[in-house]
């Protein structure tokens, strides 16, 4: 194992502001910073009140762009994935997300915060597959290692 | 209004999060599924400086009769831990290690435009809505 591209400060600020917009919501609007259940409900399920969760993905392309512009060397993308393997992650994490009632933000910022049993196990669950599939696809097969 | 303003600024925060730590660059997150390769330990200080505001932050927040701008808080109730959450956290986990996005950062990516974070963002709304086709389970 070799520890590369690491940057703690970055990510240590990226996670405060992260967790300062989920006290944010939960604060003010008495919800969960869920990202799946947020996208869930601003397009395929019916009812429930749709402004605040558009506004919400909104904000999250206006900050991301902000970050962009503003933090040199935020604006990177690398990846060895052919743009079909993005489109088969897509639905698995979209029928994932839903089946399991949640994702990294809510089972793991949000959930973990409120020592949620369900939340603890979602998050090691998915760690281990996620684990398990870098693994395979790297170690297994040698592609992208 | 007011709810939706801050919903606005939550998102803000939220995607300054995701960008500043580059949690939008899928090799950041793969490396950190990588453990037993090259492995970046990043990720695990974006979660843990979250947890850490929320670990703290939602004890006093809670402790409250209800939000400012709602009537009351929206929560999870149940605490089963069943065969959906699991199974539905290992799908889950399976399509974040295969291309290294989970839904925020794909959606927060989409103002790279670049075709990747699109087809990745068109995939988890056909999955969510395929999701929902299905017949209710128990």
């Amino acid at each position: 194992m070799t520890i590369v591209n690491f940057t703690p400060w970055a990510g240590l600020i990226g996670g405060l502001l992260i967790g300062a917009s989920a006290s944010l919501l939960l604060w003010l609007n008495g919800r969960i910073a869920r990202i799946s259940g947020i996208v869930a409900g601003a397009t395929v399920e019916p009812g429930g009140d749709r402004a605040w969760r558009w506004l919400f993905l909104a904000g999250l392309l206006g900050g991301a762009a902000l970050a962009f512009w503003l933090v040199p060397g935020s604006l990177a993308f690398q990846s060895d994935m052919p743009w079909p393997v993005f489109l088969v992650a897509g639905l698995i994490v979209g029928f994932g997300t839903r089946l399991g009632s949640g994702c990294t933000s809510g089972h793991g910022v949000c959930g973990l915060a409120r020592l949620s049993p369900r939340s603890l196990a979602s998050v090691a669950t998915f760690m281990a597959t996620g684990i398990l599939t870098v693994f395979v696809i790297r170690h297994l097969l040698g592609v992208g290692a | 209004m007011k709810k939706n303003i801050a919903a606005l600024i939550a998102g803000l925060l939220f995607g300054l999060g995701l960008a500043i730590s580059q949690m939008t660059n899928p090799a950041k997150v793969l490396n950190f599924l990588d453990i037993t390769g090259t492995w970046d330990p990043t990720l695990a200080f974006v979660m843990g400086g979250a947890v850490l505001v929320t670990l703290i932050s939602f004890r006093f927040i809670l402790k409250q009769d209800r939000p400012l701008f709602e009537g009351q808080f929206h929560l999870p109730t149940r605490s089963d831990i069943d065969g959906r959450l699991l199974g539905g956290a290992a799908l889950f986990g399976i399509g974040w290690g295969l291309a290294g996005y989970c839904p925020g950062p794909g959606i927060a990516a989409l103002v790279m435009g670049l075709w990747e974070p699109a087809l990745f963002v068109v995939g988890l709304l056909v999955g969510m809505w395929g999701f929902r086709r299905l017949p209710p389970v128990g």
